[in-house]
């Protein structure tokens, strides 16, 4: 039989980019000294009370135009309560469906060989918990991480497939990134994703939830490839259970993705499913939304990526594959746009930065904070090119040296001796000291291998080192075999 | 010369003229105190070593008062009269009593409670009963049962309260005083420790109504730290009592005052209502107009099963963070949900976790909306129904309870159902986050009673106006327990 693959997503995105925690005005930075960015409501002191970040709701509200979402009349926030020590209040301060949360049923499009959609089933602002680190002696909570914004997504289960999943939060992280919300880093721990995974039988009607299979979920999936991963193992799984007549085997249940065996194990049935009493949270009055904040959020939402890849496409003459890789990185589009403003040659400006900037960070494994090559350098890069003041062989070797040395291509340049020849006159004598020193190079070419021509060059090119112009020197070169 | 059994204006006025100083004041109401811990159980904390504070022109300068043992006090042992904190001694105070001591009110001692509140008795504090001054057989009713007898006793002029279904204003009316919450949001939340936040109310403990305006306009103001207060700066509660009530309007409640809805009364019942309509002609003398309304009894008798479900459901999620990991005495146990559930077994007293289980009844999933949801819809019916009365009258005046204090053996919780919209009435006014103010109308059987108004949220400057008016009238302003009889 044919299975359809139905897998929703819910992904957790930590923003980043507030000063303050969502309900408390201790600094949204957990990566400070251990239990350093508290307040007393991060560690539920009684008598402390929460009070909600307005800049955290924006980013949220944010998030939820983009997403082609509702937006609520007004915000409510609840409690959902249960207990376990990375929780200090004994409950999370979070939105579920009823009263609406910061946004309700979107339809977004994804690029994932080609337009996909998915239906967004909602999406709301929470607080994260501490984090913890547990040792065979004991376990460690560091309440830095208490109270950090958190925004959950929820999306229905319309993706078909592992690469459509990952296609989308790939998106989503690019959006969060371009939208100034959060940096999205999953190695931060800034992204954490609960996958959930049906088969059914494709010959049936997607549209009847009766054909649907069972659900599994799995939790504290954390990287985009383990999403990948734990996706596909699940698919198998539950096919090999399907084929050979167990469907009974496949449970509502939640598992766990185990990084070290590679497969997802059993946390706990549905049956078992916890109920969290979930309530309006009385501390906080529900807040009107004027219909002016969403207005002026809308006008401030920055060029997304898929906005800045046609922009590249139509204007700048760039390929597709190339727009794609840029825009993937917000950081690397910022550079690209920044090399653009400055003036430089924007199918160049691409090349370098797609091949050669790239393609140095993944080889040197570093960040992208790391470099300290600037758009302005780059631009110096290239005009020294242009310009013919050192050769593209050179300006690779340059660009090796500048991308995380501080200096500036023309420090490079004068430091290695590296101009470049130009000179005619100059390698037109060069050109004739290599013909006396190869007259049986001579006699080949005048028998008809005119194609030795390219060997001479190389001969010029190894007596300057490098500096001759290669144009130059292979026109030389030509001439003056034929004078000969 | 004893200062503390007079009333704020003119404990200040002797303060000014030079007649005492403050160390005088703190060292009568510490040597009170230790009197009255004796007799009534009434303190938590007696904090010996307290400073002087600078009489300056605020009222409240270099007086004493009492605070409340459920309110967070820097660098004070504060418990919530509860094993649970019986070591916690606080790192920040709450944003009332941080007013006060800005005012220079000078803090006393910490009185006793129901365990977080979650009580009307005063006799399920860890640190043991609270007895009634008046009675010392006899109950302070509470939840601010230390708060009611150290007031009562002259310890000091007032003392903090809170209230969240009618523990400032019941203790009061047992005790002979006098005792109001104001708007919900006046005063600032931030600090006191949690029962149910929806309904809970800082306030204020006192010998008179003039006091309460005082003690109020030195707590209230909005805070940054919680988002339930409101600016009241334009609001001058003390400065606004003048005593002129003329045109204004109080109604009473048939199904709740006439002495026919309740066949089995007793004479103590009986005394307490014909007493209540004494106290409707003094209203009537002092020139409010005062009508009986009717209400549909139905929905008055849904008050305390309205107040029960919302309650337990907000404080079982409230003290949640009651676990021992981070502060409180940290039970033992192989794993932490273990070393949890011996800290909390041990912890509260057995009152307290029948409320949690009821709490977390009426909001597990296949319960919430028969029970949670219900209250929250008959919660609005009957603030509707009060906002109704609103707008033809001034306020409500109820009689507080149903009769004095009662014996402490022989009484338990249980309610008496023919009765129990008279006891519990009160809670209407934390629904709707009403003005509400309780003073002494009055003896029945040689124990104190009291009667409430309660007005329209942020009408707070007309309730008590109206019941200065009616306290003028009557004879037990100021009123102490006589040291003979205590």
């Amino acid at each position: 039989m044919k299975y359809r693959t139905m897998i929703g997503l819910e992904m957790h995105c930590e923003i980043s980019e507030t000063k303050t925690k969502v309900f408390s005005s201790a600094k949204n930075d957990f990566s400070e000294y251990p239990n350093t960015s508290v307040r007393p409501l991060d560690m539920a002191f009684p008598g402390t009370l929460p009070t909600v970040n307005k800049q955290a709701v924006r980013m949220a509200l944010m998030m939820s135009i983009v997403l082609g979402c509702k937006q609520p009349k007004y915000l409510y926030f609840e409690r959902k309560n249960y207990y376990y020590p990375d929780l200090p209040k004994g409950f999370q301060i979070t939105q579920e469906t009823k009263p609406a949360p910061i946004g309700s049923y979107g339809v977004f499009e994804y690029e994932c060989n080609g337009k996909k959609s998915v239906r967004i089933n909602n999406i709301h602002l929470e607080e994260d918990a501490a984090s913890s680190d547990h040792y065979p002696s004991g376990s460690r909570i560091n309440y830095n991480r208490a109270g950090v914004p958190l925004i959950e997504l929820v999306t229905e289960p319309d993706f078909r497939s592992a690469d459509e999943a990952v296609a989308f939060l790939e998106n989503i992280r690019s959006i969060y990134q371009y939208l100034g919300i959060s940096e999205a880093d999953s190695k931060k721990g800034q992204v954490r994703c609960d996958v959930n995974v049906s088969l059914m039988d494709a010959s049936l009607d997607e549209n009847d939830p009766k054909n649907w299979g069972t659900k599994v979920e799995m939790k504290n999936v954390n990287s985009f490839g383990a999403v990948r991963e734990a996706i596909n193992y699940e698919i198998e799984r539950q096919t090999e259970l399907l084929n050979s007549n167990k469907k009974d085997e496949i449970e509502q249940e939640t598992r766990r993705w185990d990084e070290e065996s590679r497969t997802t194990i059993r946390m706990r049935s549905k049956v078992d499913a916890i109920d969290y009493k979930y309530f309006v949270e009385p501390n906080i009055p529900k807040f009107k939304i004027p219909n002016s904040w969403i207005d002026e959020i809308k006008n401030s939402i920055p060029r997304l990526p898929s906005e800045r890849k046609e922009d590249y496409i139509n204007n700048y003459g760039i390929t597709d594959y190339d727009a794609t890789i840029i825009v993937k990185d917000k950081r690397v589009s910022d550079f690209y746009e920044e090399c653009i403003k400055l003036k430089a040659n924007p199918k160049k400006a691409s090349n370098w930065i797609t091949t050669n900037l790239l393609g140095n960070i993944n080889k040197l494994d570093l960040e992208f904070d790391d470099i300290t090559l600037t758009p302005s350098m780059l631009k110096e890069l290239i005009d020294l090119v242009e310009k013919k003041e050192i050769s593209s062989n050179q300006a690779k070797e340059v660009f090796t040296d500048i991308l995380t040395s501080g200096k500036t291509p023309r420090e490079v340049v004068k430091e290695k001796g590296m101009k470049q020849m130009s000179d005619e006159v100059e390698i037109i004598r060069i050109a004739n000291e290599v013909l006396d020193e190869n007259p049986e190079a001579i006699e080949k070419y005048k028998k008809g291998r005119t194609n030795i021509v390219d060997f001479l060059t190389g001969q010029i090119m190894k007596k300057t080192k490098g500096t001759a112009n290669p144009k130059v020197a292979r026109t030389a070169m030509a001439k003056e075999i034929e004078k000969r | 010369m004893k200062y503390m059994d007079k009333s704020i204006k003119e404990i200040h006025e002797a303060l000014k003229k030079g007649e005492v100083t403050s160390r005088q004041l703190i060292d009568e109401s510490i040597e009170k105190s230790k009197i009255i811990q004796e007799k009534c159980n009434a303190f938590v904390t007696i904090l010996d070593d307290v400073k002087d504070s600078e009489v300056t022109d605020e009222l409240l300068s270099g007086i004493p008062y009492g605070v409340k043992d459920n309110y967070s006090t820097k660098g004070v042992l504060s418990t919530g009269s509860s094993n649970t904190l019986k070591d916690y001694v606080p790192f920040f105070t709450a944003t009332a009593i941080e007013n006060l001591s800005k005012k220079g009110a000078v803090c006393v001692n910490k009185t006793a409670l129901d365990e977080f509140g979650m009580g009307g008795t005063g006799t399920t504090c860890h640190t043991g009963i609270v007895k009634n001054p008046w009675d010392r057989t006899r109950m302070c009713a509470g939840s601010s049962a230390g708060s009611a007898a150290a007031v009562a006793s002259g310890v000091y002029p007032y003392a903090t309260g809170s209230d969240t279904g009618d523990s400032i204003r019941k203790p009061a009316a047992y005790c002979g005083i006098v005792g109001y919450k104001p708007t919900y949001g006046m005063i600032s939340r931030y600090g006191l420790f949690p029962f149910a936040s929806s309904l809970d109310h800082c306030g204020v403990l006192t010998r008179s109504v003039k006091d309460a305006a005082i003690v109020t306009d030195g707590m209230k103001g909005i805070d940054k730290n919680d988002m339930t207060s409101w600016d009241s700066s334009d609001i001058h509660l003390y400065d606004s009592i003048d005593g002129n009530v003329k045109g204004k309007k109080l109604c009473f409640i048939k199904e709740i005052c006439d002495i026919n809805n309740y066949p089995n009364a007793d004479e103590k019942l009986k005394k307490h209502l014909e007493n209540f309509m004494k106290t409707i002609e003094k209203c009537r003398e002092v020139g409010i107009e005062v009508e009986e309304v009717s209400v549909d009894q139905k929905l008055l008798n849904a008050t305390p099963s309205v107040y029960v479900v919302i309650s337990c459901a907000e404080a079982t999620s409230n003290m949640s963070n009651l676990t021992g990991f981070i502060f409180g005495p940290r039970e033992e146990g192989e794993r932490w949900n273990e070393s949890l559930k011996n800290y909390r077994t041990k912890g509260f007293s057995p009152l307290i976790k029948r409320r949690f289980v009821i709490g977390s009844y009426v909001l597990q999933a296949q319960n919430k909306d028969r029970y949670f949801h219900n209250a929250q819809r008959v919660r609005r019916l009957l603030v509707d129904e009060w906002k109704k009365l609103f707008k033809t009258y001034d306020g409500v005046i109820l009689p507080v309870g149903t009769g004095p204090a009662k014996k402490l053996e022989g009484s338990n919780d249980i309610l008496d159902k023919n009765t129990s919209v008279l006891e519990e009435h009160l809670q209407i006014g934390n629904f709707g986050g009403f003005p509400s103010i309780t003073i002494p109308n009055g003896f029945v059987d040689d124990l104190p009673v009291g009667v409430n108004i309660t007005g329209n949220c942020f009408d707070d400057i007309n309730v008590l106006n109206m019941a200065y008016a009616l306290e003028s009238s009557m004879n037990y302003k100021g009123q102490i327990v006589r040291s003979e009889r205590s």
